[in-house]
């Protein structure tokens, strides 16, 4: 989102800062970096159960007649498949395959909620009103809505006695309405770690008592706050997309290895032509998944060879504490995409040497099927 | 921040200490907060005739790289071979067990023309103006 003047805050940002923590301007807002540091919080997520403020990821409320039609039309998912209670992952793209972005789509019994990056929340936004059908409410409420993820093996346990008991029963992807830690809230079984865990969406005016509560019963379980920088090392070494580095409007689904959330057979929806068109006449390149050799890691832009031949360029690298080894994605001509395919990536004036191997890069986590 | 007024800074956030005719280098305990978990510092070999200012080795953090520049010109007589198994002292203790290299410097004047920690001070205040 573009942005002018001071970021705006969440309703955590009090105790981000009593915390110690860095903070950073991301999608407008001042978000934190880490509390204490990378590793520690990715481990404890990895181990125990951490917490992250990600208020700024955007919500938008959908509902009326054709609700549910127009988001199955705007989406590459198959939104009216889905049950009451339920969330999926979806691509949006242009009707040239191209992805607007990568989002939520949650089915209440009335209503529908679309979680989308805060980054893209501005362009998500004017991209669906345009399309939105007479007598269909489309409203943005990420200003009204505080959102806190619970992330880890332990998480439910933390959870146990300050929700209802039916969110502890819940399976992955499906959620409900209930109160947590007393604040009226959706309780949605989903994250972007890898481990079990959960997603609490609430009113900001909740904020205090639901932080403080899930750090008070956390502490047994070893929770601690985890920041963005976290985040990013838990979600790659999943092979999760992040939007902006490994898709954007020049990418599609199908290149991403997210061609599992293309429904080519739903129906009409924006993109469905191209994306029939792209599978048909086979990808020209593919995003994958590469270790490197070494300790020096692979960056976002950083260019890609095979046999002295500009091949690629890298679309997210790090460190992967769980691993202890670098890893990194990037897009490369689809003939190299072969396991155990070896690729050179550029780093300054120095050649790593990488290795393609299947995502996710970890494969131990506590998520559930 | 407070930074050791008994060394010198760069503006690329390394520090040295002159000591017994050579110098100390090691990055700042800004530097290392901006850098997060280092997880690999990549150093030169022994007798590596180094030039002022120009990147000598790569510290690698979880979330990002920088290079390393010398604060003086000279030859590298001393590396930290304990970062090799333990990258993470460079965040634990910058300007003790987390130094990286020791140079005999090829000039004696050039350790006076560095920073100090009042002047560094500033330039970081700069920086985040």
């Amino acid at each position: 989102m573009p942005t002018s003047g001071a970021p705006k805050l969440t309703p955590f940002t009090a105790f981000h800062r009593a915390l110690g923590a860095k903070l950073v301007e991301f999608a407008g807002y001042e978000m934190p970096l880490r509390y204490t540091g990378d590793v520690r919080e990715h481990l404890c997520v990895r181990n125990a159960v951490g917490l992250f403020d990600i208020t700024h990821m955007g919500e938008y409320h959908v509902a009326g007649p054709g609700a549910g039609e127009f988001i199955h039309r705007s989406v590459t998912n198959d939104v009216l498949g889905m049950q009451v209670g339920q969330a999926i992952y979806s691509a949006m793209c242009r009707p040239d395959g191209g992805i607007v972005d990568d989002l939520l789509v949650y089915r209440f019994p009335n209503r529908w909620m679309m979680v989308v990056n805060g980054a893209t929340n501005a362009k998500d936004y004017a991209w669906l009103k345009s399309q939105v059908p007479a007598g269909v409410e489309f409203r943005d409420v990420t200003e009204e809505t505080a959102l806190l993820a619970l992330q880890g093996p332990r998480a439910e346990h933390v959870l146990r006695g300050h929700v209802p008991d039916a969110a502890l029963d819940l399976g992955f992807y499906r959620f409900l309405e209930g109160n947590a830690f007393g604040a009226p809230a959706v309780i949605s079984r989903t994250g972007y770690t890898g481990e079990d865990g959960f997603e609490l969406y609430f009113a900001p005016r909740y904020a205090p008592q639901v932080w403080e509560g899930l750090l008070a019963a956390g502490a047994p379980h070893g929770l601690e706050p985890v920041g963005l920088a976290a985040r990013d090392t838990l979600r790659l070494e999943m092979g999760y997309m992040l939007y902006g580095n490994d898709i954007d409007e020049r990418t599609t689904p199908l290149e991403a290895g997210i061609g599992w959330t293309v429904k080519l057979k739903k129906g009409d929806f924006v993109g469905r032509e191209a994306l029939l068109r792209q599978k048909e006449q086979g990808l020209a390149r593919k995003l994958v998944g590469f270790t490197v050799d070494g300790r020096r890691v692979p960056r976002h832009d950083m260019n890609i060879e095979s046999g002295g031949r500009a091949v690629g360029r890298v679309t997210s690298g790090t460190f992967s504490p769980s691993l202890e080894r670098p890893i990194g994605m990037g897009y490369v001509e689809t003939a190299l995409d072969r396991p155990d395919g070896s690729l050179e990536v550029l780093a300054g004036g120095t050649r790593l040497d990488a290795r393609i191997v299947p995502r996710p890069f970890w494969t131990r986590g506590s998520r559930r099927a | 921040m407070a930074y050791p007024d008994d060394i010198r800074y760069t503006a690329e956030h390394e520090w040295a200490r002159l000591e017994k005719g050579l110098v100390t280098v090691g990055i700042t305990s800004y530097a290392t907060d901006q850098l997060g978990d280092v997880v690999f510092v990549e150093l030169p070999p022994l007798g590596r005739a180094l030039e002022a200012m120009k990147a000598f080795g790569v510290v690698e953090a979880v979330k990002t790289v920088s290079d390393l520049f010398a604060p003086v010109a000279g030859e590298v007589v001393e590396v930290n071979g304990a970062l090799a198994g333990n990258p993470a002292l460079v965040n634990q203790d910058p300007y003790g067990a987390g130094w990286m290299v020791r140079i005999r410097p090829a000039d004696a004047q050039q350790y006076g023309r560095l920073m100090s920690s009042a002047d560094y001070a500033k330039h970081v205040e700069a920086q985040h103006a």
